[in-house]
């Protein structure tokens, strides 16, 4: 297997307009990542996987991050209503909305037996631009994944043919595995005209306007 | 019946097919015995071909992962055990290992010998389920199922007196593993390995030359090697369709270098080499644990340097995977020096191969489905987490 300099340089001397940055690790299994530009993130995918040396075939794995920077204030809260992407920009969360999203893919070689390859691709920010190529064209294997990181954290693939939330239900609102997502108390929650739920809730867990809604119709409450 | 006719299925435009009459919309699932739990399949029927499959995810999601990353390194250990409830020790041995490649611990001898013990007993009790499975889906109801069953639970009772637990048996530990086995282990471990040789003989009569079964699965589900390289399927159902390709070999993590085994491939990739494969590599498995059970050193089972309390990995990130029963079971965790994992990634093998399921069903019959199903071998708690 080459080394990653080595895989570096060739990628700059096959698409000079590319950007490529060796991320070191300092953990004693040092896979060591390459991040790419967004703008080129499917021409250098499409190289590593046909390139005759590399015949990186076999996309493993994709996770999601969220690098939320710097880390949130003391005390903060977002409600889950309001983590749609939209309403997250136009409410501006500050400061503390900066950081990026970011994800990485595993590479190995089926027909080489080797790896892994791993590479990085990171959007600008946090809120409103959140989009990345989508790899599913070069790897199938990236369907799913990237689909799943779409539903959990927000990242939205360009190119991926079927864009829909994987494991949350249609409909569901905001991203949980951001980093300032606030778990509700229950999700399952809905109003109804005879349920006693809603008052258990406080309007911290993004329920208020539901007791709204019950404080008024229902003298008791 | 009627309610599942009565379900909406939204997710479909118009599909336009040649001559075709009338498309019949189905929800599969979540509640159909065939899903193997809580899964569910949209399917559009010609007749009864299959013209679209979509795969409908999510109904046994916990968000594990967000989950693990509010807790501390350790406190996971027990959590993986349900993301694969059939294999938890194979799901332990891929989040210790990766956990063991972030912070750099050393696992001794006698414990990466336990390890591949218990792995391939794993092994065998799920390959033996699934094919149980198989056969119940085909309409063979019960027996084979039974049968293996019954051989299954003596591999049961081996875990059950070593970690405490049949299938829960959050056995393993970051460095080792955490009890010795227990005096008289060895011996009954053995006997259930000269036994199971027998039964697979037993097993085999009853089933591979079977003509029902021949007829459900020959040149059924048919997966081309590229098709599965490239949508990442991994495991028995990759090797299935002639792909040599198998961590055990590749990474050879563990003591595997040290046995000689080898790889089942399949010629066709329908859903009878699924099958297959899965009784060969039952019978490698077996060679392992002679051998293994046969050369197990004595010495300590934990890093004595290892720290299970204020455990704290330097900041960092790691990739470690095993192979699984079911394929592929990666874990990527990454580190910032705090007691909790900063990301906490689990690459199921079950989703992956689902990634294909389309394709193997489009223009099978509907009683098809089912079986193509059962032979890609899901757990839902792995594929929804």
């Amino acid at each position: 297997m080459e080394t990653l300099e080595e895989i570096c340089f060739r990628i700059k001397t096959a698409l000079p307009a590319a950007r490529v940055e060796i991320i070191p690790n300092a953990s004693p299994c040092g896979q060591r990542s390459l991040l790419l530009g967004r703008e080129q993130g499917l021409a250098v995918a499409t190289f590593l996987r046909d390139d005759p040396q590399l015949r990186l075939d076999y996309c493993s794995n994709v996770t999601g991050v969220d690098r939320l920077e710097p880390s949130l204030p003391q005390g903060f809260v977002q409600s889950p209503s309001s983590a749609g992407l939209k309403k997250e920009a136009g409410e501006g969360l500050g400061e503390s909305g900066t950081g990026c999203l970011e994800a990485v893919y595993h590479l190995f070689s089926m027909a080489h037996k080797n790896g892994p390859v791993v590479l990085r691709l990171r959007t600008e920010n946090r809120l409103a631009a959140v989009r990345l190529p989508s790899l599913t064209p070069v790897w199938r294997s990236c369907e799913f994944q990237e689909r799943e990181i779409f539903d959990l954290f927000g990242i939205v693939f360009d190119g991926h043919p079927d864009l829909r939330r994987l494991l949350m239900w249609e409909g569901f609102q905001g991203f949980p595995m951001r980093r300032d997502y606030l778990v509700a108390d229950d999700f399952e929650c809905e109003p109804t005209p005879h349920g006693d739920v809603p008052k258990r809730m406080s309007p911290r867990q993004g329920c208020a306007e539901v007791i709204q809604k019950t404080a008024t119709a229902d003298p008791r409450v | 019946m009627s309610a599942i006719l009565e379900t909406p299925v939204r997710a479909f435009e118009s599909v336009s097919g040649a001559g075709a009459g009338e498309m019949l919309e189905l929800a599969i699932g979540p509640h159909h015995p065939s899903t193997h739990g809580v899964f569910r399949m949209d399917v559009v029927l010609d007749g009864e071909r299959v013209r679209r499959l979509k795969p409908v995810f999510g109904y046994l999601h916990r968000n594990h992962e967000k989950i693990a990353e509010g807790q501390s390194y350790l406190s996971s250990m027990p959590y993986t055990d349900r993301l694969d409830y059939f294999c938890s020790l194979t799901n332990n041995w891929a989040y210790a290992l990766t956990v063991e490649k972030l912070a750099g611990l050393q696992v001794p001898e006698r414990a990466e010998y336990i390890r591949v013990i218990t792995a391939e007993l794993t092994r065998v009790q799920n390959h033996l389920c699934l094919i149980g499975f198989l056969l119940q889906d085909m309409g063979a109801s019960g027996t084979p199922l039974m049968y293996a069953f019954r051989e299954r639970e003596k591999i049961l009772d081996l875990f059950e007196s070593l970690t405490g637990a049949r299938m829960m048996c959050n056995y393993m530990r970051f460095g080792g593993c955490r009890v010795d086995l227990p005096t008289g282990w060895m011996e009954e471990a053995q006997q259930v390995v000269q036994g199971l040789t027998r039964f697979l003989d037993e097993f085999e009569a009853l089933l591979t030359g079977n003509e029902i079964l021949m007829a459900r699965t020959m040149h059924i589900g048919v997966l081309s090697s590229a098709a599965a390289v490239n949508a990442g399927v991994t495991g028995p159902m990759l090797r299935a369709s002639g792909v040599n390709y198998d961590v055990r070999k590749v990474d050879r993590y563990g003591v595997y270098d040290r046995f000689d085994f080898r790889i089942p491939l399949g010629d066709h990739g329908d859903t009878y080499d699924r099958y297959l494969i899965r009784v060969l590599e039952m019978r490698e498995s077996l060679k392992i644990l002679r051998v293994a059970l046969r050369d197990l050193p004595e010495g300590p089972v934990m890093d004595p340097k290892a720290r299970l309390r204020g455990f704290r990995p330097k900041a960092g990130e790691a990739y470690g995977r095993i192979e699984a029963p079911k394929g592929e079971l990666g874990f990527h965790l990454i580190s910032d020096g705090s007691p909790n994992p900063f990301r906490y990634r689990v690459r199921p093998p079950s989703l992956m191969n689902l990634t294909v399921l389309e394709e193997m069903c489009m223009g099978r019959m509907l009683a098809d489905v089912v079986v193509i199903l059962g032979s890609v071998d899901i757990v839902l708690g792995e594929v929804d987490r």
